[in-house]
């Protein structure tokens, strides 16, 4: 069955028909047409779908759209408005906390969502947010090298 | 798998009265709480429900508040509001422990204490795609006839995962339970039984609405668990130990496991550590007690040997720490283990 999901997509209002079985993730990529959150597992084992629920970070694979009526979902794309990159992009970016690329969405808005609760984490509260992020690439020290950096360049 | 997910109907009830009666309609339907156990199930094929009855939006199901000398924990509190409230902190902060133990961060903002509780058992001949299983000729838990753990046996050895249960079993909780007959509050030991394939004492059409905790005042407790890795992975074993200390001796042990058996269970025979020290012949016969009562079985990729004797190495390491910790003074501020005040509305 489809009906009508309204929410606040990167700060944008948008109504659209979603059937009751679709995930927030098949909503992302396929109705709205932003790709870059990733689907990894599809299945809540590896982080890549990461996005945040008013504010909280969630997978996406494991939320059914439809349970997301009235709320602000924020992607990573939402982080780069008019293609500017956010600081943390850019940390991201400087520091080499991305390689092969296909974590970095889940490892970047698992990262805001703990910045915006603790805008100077200790490595400690970096590696427990990021704990249910998988990067096969990095082996982890660039990215809370990279969450670092970012904290630190807070004004 | 997203080609998987088979169709359903999603209903959003606002009251429990609408959520019993939803599910009373539809026998092929389930509760849907922060769905991280139920939705990768149904991707798999593990559960086909028709409706999915979304019980997020329940007044009474939500909140946790100090209601006369218990904590009134509501079922769809999120484990990661468990792990931050204030209340929790200062009256269970064994249940914040356990919480952060739970996958990781995102799936603990979406999971609740519930479907923690009410989370289905666990095998490596069962949580794996249908063309896996099929391939596999199945198994007795589901569609299938042979158990491929105990082949010789008739009934399954799946394992109870869930970190909350030993945790909240040490601090002797209660769930409050709602069905079509109305309430019944029930110790959660007997929520679970022996059966990898049903393993709770549950109906069908019965929602747990709340975990109830008794004050604790005196004792301390805590919880910890060994796993393939240090995040997003169920307990291989987890241990919950609450104890009571007066002066050089114990005035009361509590040990509950999780993660060796169909069930999560109290460990029997503690009191007879009572009026004893701690000392190392006392942690050698709680290590026999615990490796006879577990009964880990080939349900995971690691051995069951080593999952019996973890068990009982965590159980000997926390006794030991808390024991320790139980003759200093109260940390101030709370903490993990910090000795649990007695409730005051
Ligand atoms: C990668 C991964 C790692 C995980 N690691 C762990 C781990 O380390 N430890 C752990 O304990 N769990 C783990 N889990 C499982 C799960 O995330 C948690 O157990 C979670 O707490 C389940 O809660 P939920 O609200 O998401 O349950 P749901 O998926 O919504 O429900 C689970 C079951 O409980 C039933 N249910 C839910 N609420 C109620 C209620 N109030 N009354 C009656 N029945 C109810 C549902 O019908 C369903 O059968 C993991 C999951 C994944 C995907
Ligand atoms: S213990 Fe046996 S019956 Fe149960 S899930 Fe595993 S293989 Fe299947
Ligand atoms: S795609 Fe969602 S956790 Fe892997
Ligand atoms: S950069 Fe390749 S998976 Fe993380």
């Amino acid at each position: 069955m489809k009906s009508i999901l309204r929410l606040v997509l990167n700060g944008r209002t948008r109504e659209d028909a979603v059937s009751d079985r679709s995930t927030l993730l098949d909503y992302l990529r396929a109705v709205a047409g932003l790709t870059g959150t990733k689907q990894g597992c599809d299945g809540g084992e590896c982080g890549a779908c990461t996005v945040l629920l008013d504010d909280a970070p969630v997978l996406a694979c494991l939320t059914l759209a439809r349970r997301c009526e009235g709320k602000r979902v924020e992607t990573i794309e939402g982080l780069a408005p008019g293609g500017r990159l956010s600081r943390l992009q850019r940390a991201f970016h400087e520091r080499l906390g991305t390689q092969c690329g296909f974590c970095t969405p889940g490892m970047i808005m698992a990262s805001e969502a703990l910045l915006r609760r603790n805008r100077n984490p200790s490595d400690a509260a970096i590696r427990d947010a990021l704990s249910g992020n998988l990067c096969r690439c990095t082996g982890y020290v660039k990215i809370i090298e990279s969450v670092k950096t970012s904290a630190a360049a807070e004004p | 798998m997203t080609a998987a997910m088979p169709g359903f109907r999603l209903v959003t009830p606002r009251s429990l009265a609408e959520a019993l009666a939803a599910r009373a309609a539809d026998p092929l339907a389930r509760f849907l709480a922060g769905g991280t156990d139920l939705l990768p199930a149904m991707a798999r094929g593990l559960v086909e429900p028709e409706t999915l009855i979304d019980i997020g939006m329940i007044a009474e199901l939500a909140g946790i508040a100090v209601d006369g000398d218990r904590l009134r924990i509501g079922a769809a509190t999120t484990l990661a509001r468990l792990q931050a409230d204030a209340l929790v902190a200062r009256h269970a902060p064994v249940l914040a422990s356990a919480a952060a133990t739970v996958a990781g961060p995102q799936h603990r903002t979406a999971a609740t204490v519930g479907g923690n509780l009410c989370l289905d058992t666990r095998c490596v001949f069962y949580n794996q795609s249908q063309w896996w299983r099929r391939a596999n000729g199945f198994c007795l838990k589901r569609e299938g006839t042979v158990c491929h753990v105990a082949p010789t046996g008739t009934r399954c050895h799946a394992a109870f995962s869930g970190d909350l249960a030993p945790a909240a079993m040490v601090l002797d909780a209660s769930v409050e339970i709602a069905g079509p007959g109305g309430r019944r509050i029930a110790k959660l030991c007997e929520l679970y039984r022996d059966d990898g394939a049903a393993p709770l004492c549950l109906g069908d059409e019965e929602l747990l609405v709340a975990l109830h905790v008794p004050a604790a005042s005196g004792w301390i407790a805590d919880y910890a668990k060994s796993r393939v890795r240090g995040a997003i992975d169920f307990p291989l074993a987890g241990v919950a130990v609450a104890l009571r200390r007066s002066g050089d001796t114990l005035a009361g042990l509590r040990v509950a496991l999780t993660g060796t058996g169909s069930r999560p269970f109290r460990l029997a025979g503690t009191d007879a550590e009572i009026g004893h020290g701690v000392d190392d012949a006392a942690l050698e016969r709680l290590d026999k007690l615990v490796q006879k009562q577990v009964s880990p079985m080939r349900s995971t990729m690691t051995p069951a040997h080593y999952r019996r004797r973890v068990a009982a190495a965590l159980t000997r390491r926390l006794v030991r720490r808390l024991f320790a910790e139980a003759a200093q003074p109260p940390m101030r501020g709370g903490g993990a283990t910090a000795p649990q005040s007695e409730m005051k509305p």
